[in-house]
Order: structure tokens, then C-alpha cells, then sequence
């Protein structure tokens, strides 16, 4: 996951605060962000995300129903916790050349980390906008294999050198970083 | 603030170390009082878990950010999981001094 909210919920108007409010996990929100505003179709959505298609449905349900809940009720929503892995979101720097990332993601990154200079840009994995191809890859060989939605690139193992695979056109394989075993 | 960087050797002629878990020495630099430290790293001939024991490592000395040449997959989860920054410089011929002149210029 690469894009969580930058704040924390949502509040109704007019109504004092209320004790329980609807508790949205990080994969519910991204799965109406997926659905809803990208408006990727539910197998995309699934692949973006890596898990299977039955399992996104489950979770966008879910997510929906919440969101229900909240309007009718008029109960406040709460981003929260969820399974969700972060990929912090990468950043390339013109002037000096180095490579940065942001956890803090709250704020805006408006400068390099390493010299201060404003000419920044977001790393965006082959310039592709939504990022993977699907191929799984081996950081060592190079051989390329059909990726299956809802099992990583990780679990696989490439059948020459028993390395665990990534997604081509990721971070994790393009770029700076590939994992030699 | 504190920053974390990788160096091949201990003096500030040493290039930065590429690898991260088992660099030669940490070098721990303080923007406020403009101090270094080197540090020898205690993990440079594990066989396995470098990465995380010495991410462990510079996290105790409560740095803010970690330049090196490359990082693992568990070293970049641990550090985003506490909000420490990384900086990746690849193929950079630039020894730890001039790296802490960059970062002076703030």
C-alpha cells in the first residue's frame, strides 16, 4: 500500500463527539480508494493490492458497510491499523543524486533529505503510475514468470537459484535496490 | 538531529560504505553540535540479521536519518516503522566529509 490517508478520520457535523466511532482499517480505505476513486475494476483493484479477488470483495464490503454505518448513524470514522504493509513513498533528488524516502507521512516532502535542495521528484517505478507489471522476477537470474494475483512476488522462488522473486517494474525491482541471496 | 551514515573506514577521507548491515564503521554525525563519532560495527561478520541488528544499533543513538549505498527489505521496514528517514546515494565516489558538508548547507 503506497497511498494511506494523510489524516486520521471524519468527524459529523453538528452532532457532539461521539464514544464510538466507526473504526476504518487502512485496507478498507484503500479499497474504496481503489474501487471508488481510481475506479479500477475489482480484479485490478485485488492485484494492486495483492491478495485475491474473493478476498477484495470481502474487504471493500466491509469497508462500504462501514461507511454506511457511519453516514446513517452519524458516528465519526477512524482510519486505523488493518494487515497493510507500507511502501514508503521514494523520492529522487536532481541536485545531488541520492534517493530518499519519507516516513513521516503526515507532512509534505518539499526538499532532499540529504542536501536540502528543492528539485525533487517522486520516484514513480519506470514512470509507470500504477506501478507493476505482472511478472514476478529474480533479483539474481533475471528469469521472468507470470505473476499470480494474491500469492507475493516474495513466496515465489525462482527455480534456478531458489531466491525469493519480485514484481517487475516495482521499487523493489527497478532501480536501487534489488536483493542479491 | 542526528544522521547515520555508512563509512568504509574511520576518518572523514573514508568513502561511504555501500552495504548497510555490514558496513565497516557507523558514523554518527549531529547537525547541532556539528560532532562526529565513528563507530566499528559490531554486525560486519554475522552470518545472518545484520541488517535489523544494526538498524537496532543506529536507532539507539536516536538518529533521524541513515545515508547508505543500499538497504534490505527488513531494514526498510523497520526504519519506516520508526519514521527514520533513508537516504540512498548508488554509485556515489563522495567520501563521509563531503557528505557532511551536503548536509550542513541546511
Amino acid at each position: 500500500m503506497t497511498n494511506p490517508p494523510h489524516f486520521k478520520g471524519f468527524q459529523p457535523i453538528g452532532l457532539p463527539e461521539e464514544k464510538n466511532p466507526v473504526v476504518l482499517h487502512y485496507e478498507e480505505y484503500e479499497a474504496v480508494r481503489l474501487s471508488d476513486f481510481e475506479l479500477y475494476t475489482q480484479l485490478e483493484a485485488a492485484k494492486e493490492m495483492g491478495i485475491s479477488r474473493p478476498t477484495y470483495t470481502r474487504i471493500y464490503e466491509s469497508a462500504r458497510r462501514k461507511i454506511a454505518m457511519a453516514f446513517v448513524k452519524g458516528k465519526a470514522i477512524v482510519f486505523e491499523g488493518g494487515k497493510v504493509y507500507f511502501d514508503s513513498e521514494w523520492y529522487s533528488c536532481n541536485a545531488c543524486g541520492c534517493w530518499f524516502n519519507h516516513p513521516a507521512k503526515e507532512e509534505d516532502v518539499k526538499s532532499c533529505g540529504l542536501c536540502n535542495s528543492p528539485e525533487i521528484e517522486q520516484y514513480q517505478g519506470n514512470g509507470q503510475q500504477n506501478g507493476a507489471e505482472d511478472l514476478c522476477v529474480c533479483p539474481q537470474c533475471g528469469l521472468e514468470k507470470a505473476h499470480t494475483p494474491g500469492i507475493p512476488c516474495k513466496a515465489e522462488e525462482c527455480p534456478n537459484c531458489k531466491c525469493a522473486m519480485h514484481r517487475k517494474g516495482t521499487p523493489h525491482h527497478n532501480g536501487f535496490r534489488i536483493n542479491k541471496c | 538531529m542526528k544522521v547515520a551514515i555508512t563509512s568504509a573506514g574511520n576518518s572523514p577521507e573514508s568513502q561511504l560504505d555501500s552495504r548497510f548491515g555490514r558496513c565497516s564503521y557507523f558514523v554518527i554525525f549531529d547537525t547541532e553540535s556539528k560532532s562526529t563519532e565513528f563507530i566499528p560495527n559490531p554486525n560486519k561478520e554475522n552470518l545472518d540479521g545484520a541488517g535489523p541488528a544494526s538498524a537496532h544499533l543506529v536507532a539507539s543513538r536516536g538518529v533521524k536519518k541513515v545515508i547508505s549505498g543500499e538497504f534490505g527489505s527488513k531494514v526498510k521496514s523497520l526504519f519506516d516503522s520508526l519514521q527514520i528517514q533513508l537516504i540512498v546515494l548508488n554509485d556515489s565516489d563522495k567520501n563521509i566529509g563531503e557528505i557532511i558538508e551536503l548536509l550542513n548547507h541546511k
